[in-house]
C-alpha cells in the first residue's frame, strides 16, 4: 500500500531522515516509535506532502504523493490540533470533512453515531467552538474526523497523548477493529510502547532519522523495546 | 529581579520568529518614530514666535495652555490607537518565587518608557526653554514643564483603564470615540467649557507649585487602579476560565445555490462572523461605505471628477481589500489540515472570489444614495465596481499567493499588524492607484464618461477570462504550498 524508497529530508544540511525502503502492506496496522527528533512526524508529513522530500519519495497505492494529489481521496490524518477548525463546533466540523469527502449529513451522522461511548458525550451537541473544548476533548474529536469518509489509509500522530485512560483503552479497540476488520492501513507514531504493541501488527523504531528496528510484534517485542530505550545496548 | 525581567525582554525581542521577516516593519516603524520626533520637535521650537504671530496681543504661554484641552484629547486618542499595554509572557512566572508586585509593577513601569511618552518632550522642552529666554521666570516654567510630564504619564494609565474596559466589547473603539466625543463637545457648546478650566488649573498650578499635587494624587490613583486591574490579570484562572456563552450553530442552506463552493462559503461565513479580528472587518464595512461622505458633501470635491472613481474603488471594495489582503492567512491556523483533504484548490478560491464578487454588489446597491450628489458619482461607482469584480478580485488573489504570515482570529483587527507583511502594502499600487491613474489619465484625455467606460471595460474583459485567471492563480498558489505551510507553522 505505502511504498518508501530513498527517502531523506535535510533541513539546513542536517539529515532529518532517512529511509531507503520501507513497505507497509495494506490492512497493517503500523506503529512508529523514536524519541524526540527521531522524525516521526517529520515521516508523516512527507507522507501528507506537507513538506517535500530532499530525495526519494513515497508512494501511496502507486500515487506518488508530491507529485499527484490522487492519494488525498483515500487518506485522512489527525497530526495535531492545527488540523482543527477552531471556530466550528464538532458537528460543523465534521460535516465540513464530510463534505470535502463526498458524505452527506446522514453518512457523517451514521458514522460519529459509532462514536458515541468514545466521545462520553462531551463532543457532541455541546454548542461550544472546538477551540473552547479541552485537549484531550479537541483530540477525540480530530481523530474521528480523520474516519469520516471510509479512508483507506489513516495516519494519527501521537494518538495517545493527552487521552485519559478510558479513552484510550476506547482508541486501542477503535484502531485495532479498523486494521483487523475494515482492511484499513493504521499508521500511528507514540512515545507509549505498551500502547503500540498492544495495537500495532508492526513497530518500526526510528533513531535519528535512521530505521533500526522493525519488529513484528509478539510476546517479546515490549521487552525487547524497553530494553533498546533503555539505552542497554552497546551502542 | 528587574535585571532578569530585561534581560527577558531583550531576548524576546531578538529572538522572536518573526524579528528578521518583519524588518520591513521595523524600518517603517523607526521612520514613522523619526518623522513624528521632527515633527515635535518643530512645533515645539516654532511654537513661541508663530504663538506670537497669531495672537499678537495675547502672552503665548496662556494661549498655549487654552489648547491644552484639546492636546490631552488628542494625545488620549492617539494612544488608544497606537499604545498597547505591554505585554510579559507571565505564565512561566508565576510558580517561580517572584512576588506579583514586582511582576506588576515592572510592567507598569516598562509602559512608562514607551516612545508615545517621550514625544511631547520634544515639543515641551524646546517650547520651555523659549519662555525662559523670552524673560519669563525659570520656576514657573519649571513647574510647567513638570506640569507638562504629569499629564501625560496621566493619558498614559488611563489609556490604559480605559483599553481593558473596552477590550471586551465588540466595537471595541466605540467607548474612547463617544468619551472624546462627549467631552469634546460639552466643551465646544460651552456646557462645561473643560478647556478654560484646565488652562486656569494649569497656570494656578505654575504660580503655585504645591497645586502640582493634585496632577500627581490622580497619576497615583491611576496607577493603582492599573496596578489593581493587573494583580487579579496575573490568575491563572481569569484565563483558564471557561467560556459558556453558548453557540447558535445554523446551516446556511443557502449557500447550497454556489453548488461546488459551498462548503468553503459556510466555512468563510462562519469565520468572519465568528472571530474578533474578521469580525471587525465586517464592522469596517459601514465606515468604508460612509467613506464617500468625507469628500462628495464638499464642494472642492464636487469639482475634481477624476477623484470619483478612486472612492468608487474604496466604497464597493472595502470588503474587498481588508478580507482579501489576509488570503488565504485567515485559514493559517488549520492550512496543514485543508492542504491535506480531498480538496479542489480552486474552488477554495472561487468561494473566496465570489464572496469578495457578492460584497462589491452589495455595497454598490448600498452606495446608490450618494447619487444625491449628482449622477456623475453614480457612474463612476457602477464603473468602479466593475473594475473590482474584474480586475481586483484577481488582482488580490493573486497577491496572496505571496502571503508568508499566520494570522490570529482571536485579536482585535483596528491596528492590528499582525500578518502584515510587504505583501499587503506593495497589494495597494495596482489595488488603488492603477484604477486611480487609469481613470485620471483618460479623464484628463478625453473625458468623464470615457474613464468610466475605459474601467468597465476593463472589469469585463477580467470578468470574461475569470477561469483562465483562476487557473494562473491556483498555479500560483500550488507552487507556493509548502512556503506557505512551512510559514503559517510558525508562531510569531
Amino acid at each position: 500500500m505505502i511504498t518508501t524508497s530513498n527517502l531523506s529530508k535535510k533541513y539546513n544540511g542536517n539529515l532529518v531522515l532517512n529511509i531507503a525502503s520501507l513497505d507497509i502492506p495494506k490492512g497493517q496496522s503500523f506503529g512508529l516509535v523514536g524519541n524526540n527528533g527521531a522524525g516521526k512526524t517529520t515521516y508523516f508529513s512527507l507522507l501528507l506532502d506537507l513538506i517535500q522530500p530532499t530525495s526519494g519519495y513515497i508512494k501511496s497505492n502507486d500515487v506518488q504523493v508530491n507529485k499527484s494529489e490522487d492519494w488525498k481521496p483515500f487518506t485522512a490524518a489527525f497530526i495535531d490540533e492545527s488540523f482543527l477548525i477552531g471556530y466550528l463546533t464538532a458537528e460543523e466540523y465534521f460535516y465540513f470533512i464530510g463534505e470535502l469527502r463526498r458524505q452527506n449529513k446522514a453518512d457523517v451522522d451514521k458514522l460519529v453515531a459509532q462514536f458515541e461511548d468514545f466521545f462520553h458525550g462531551e463532543i457532541l451537541g455541546q454548542k461550544k467552538y472546538l477551540r473552547d473544548l479541552s485537549k484531550g476533548n479537541q483530540k477525540k474529536a480530530g481523530i474521528v474526523a480523520a474516519l469520516i469518509g471510509n479512508p483507506e489509509v489513516i495516519i494519527l500522530d501521537e494518538p495517545f497523548a493527552n487521552l485519559d485512560p478510558t479513552t484510550q483503552i476506547r482508541l486501542k479497540g477503535i484502531i485495532k477493529d479498523l486494521a483487523e476488520k475494515q482492511g484499513v492501513t493504521v499508521l500511528i507514531s507514540s512515545h507509549d510502547l505498551m500502547h503500540v504493541t498492544d495495537v500495532c501488527e508492526r513497530i518500526v523504531v526510528l533513531e535519528k532519522g535512521e530505521i533500526v528496528k522493525d519488529l513484528k510484534t509478539s510476546e517479546a517485542t515490549l521487552k525487547e523495546l524497553e530494553i533498546h530505550f533503555a539505552g542497554d545496548e552497546v551502542v | 529581579m528587574v535585571k532578569y525581567f530585561l534581560s527577558l525582554e531583550w531576548k524576546s525581542f531578538f529572538r522572536s520568529a518573526s524579528f528578521g521577516k518583519s524588518l520591513g516593519i521595523k524600518i517603517l516603524m523607526v521612520f514613522l518614530s523619526l518623522y513624528f520626533t521632527g515633527m515635535f520637535l518643530t512645533m515645539g521650537i516654532a511654537m513661541y514666535p508663530m504663538l506670537k504671530k497669531v495672537y499678537p496681543d495675547n502672552d503665548p504661554f496662556v494661549v498655549f495652555n487654552g489648547f491644552l484641552f484639546f492636546w490631552i484629547l488628542g494625545d488620549l486618542l492617539i494612544r488608544f490607537f497606537f499604545q498597547k499595554l505591554p505585554v510579559m509572557s507571565v505564565k512561566p512566572m508565576l510558580t517561580l518565587p517572584i512576588k506579583r508586585k514586582t511582576i506588576v509593577n515592572f510592567v507598569l513601569g516598562k509602559s512608562v518608557m514607551s516612545f508615545i511618552n517621550f514625544l511631547p518632550l520634544f515639543a515641551i522642552i524646546p517650547f520651555g526653554i523659549m519662555l525662559i529666554g523670552n524673560d519669563y521666570n525659570v520656576s514657573i516654567i519649571l513647574v510647567w514643564m513638570l506640569t507638562m510630564v504629569t499629564l501625560t504619564l496621566i493619558n498614559n494609565f488611563l489609556n490604559f483603564i480605559i483599553e481593558s474596559l473596552s477590550a471586551e466589547t465588540e466595537l471595541s473603539f466605540l467607548p474612547i470615540i463617544l468619551l472624546a466625543g462627549t467631552l469634546f463637545s460639552l466643551n465646544h457648546f460651552n456646557i462645561i467649557n473643560i478647556s478654560e478650566a484646565l488652562s486656569k488649573g494649569m497656570i494656578a498650578i505654575s504660580e503655585n507649585p504645591m497645586f502640582i499635587i493634585i496632577p500627581i494624587a490622580v497619576l497615583a490613583v491611576l496607577y493603582f487602579y492599573n496596578f489593581k486591574i493587573l494583580r487579579q490579570k496575573l490568575f491563572l484562572d481569569s484565563s483558564l476560565k471557561t467560556k459558556t456563552h453558548e453557540v447558535n450553530a445554523s446551516n446556511m442552506e443557502w449557500t447550497k445555490n454556489f453548488g461546488d463552493i459551498a462548503p468553503f462559503m459556510q466555512l468563510d461565513l462562519k469565520l468572519l462572523w465568528r472571530n474578533k479580528r474578521s469580525k471587525t472587518s465586517v464592522w469596517m464595512l459601514a465606515l468604508g461605505l460612509l467613506y464617500g461622505l468625507f469628500f462628495y458633501p464638499q464642494p472642492m470635491y464636487q469639482d475634481m471628477p477624476w477623484f470619483f472613481a478612486f472612492i468608487g474603488i474604496f466604497v464597493t471594495g472595502i470588503f474587498l481589500i481588508n478580507f482579501g489582503q489576509f488570503i488565504p492567512a485567515w485559514d493559517s491556523g488549520y492550512y496543514k489540515m485543508l492542504m491535506s483533504q480531498n480538496i479542489k484548490y480552486e474552488e477554495y478560491l472561487k468561494s473566496k472570489f465570489t464572496l469578495m464578487a457578492l460584497s462589491v454588489v452589495i455595497l454598490f446597491v448600498l452606495s446608490i444614495p450618494y447619487v444625491y450628489f449628482g449622477w456623475k458619482i453614480l457612474l463612476a461607482h457602477f464603473a468602479a465596481a466593475i473594475y473590482n469584480v474584474g480586475v481586483n478580485t484577481h488582482v488580490i488573489l493573486y497577491g496572496g499567493s505571496f502571503n508568508r504570515k499566520k494570522i490570529n482570529l482571536d485579536q482585535k483587527a483596528a491596528f492590528n499588524y499582525q500578518g502584515t507583511g510587504a505583501v499587503q502594502w506593495l497589494i495597494g499600487i495596482p489595488l488603488m492607484f492603477l484604477p486611480l491613474g487609469i481613470f485620471g489619465l483618460t479623464y484628463f484625455l478625453v473625458g468623464f464618461e470615457i474613464g468610466c467606460l475605459v474601467l468597465a471595460i476593463l472589469g469585463i474583459v477580467g470578468i470574461v477570462f475569470h477561469h483562465k485567471l483562476m487557473r494562473i492563480i491556483t498555479a500560483k498558489y500550488l507552487a507556493s504550498k509548502y512556503k506557505m505551510i512551512d510559514a503559517f507553522d510558525q508562531n510569531n
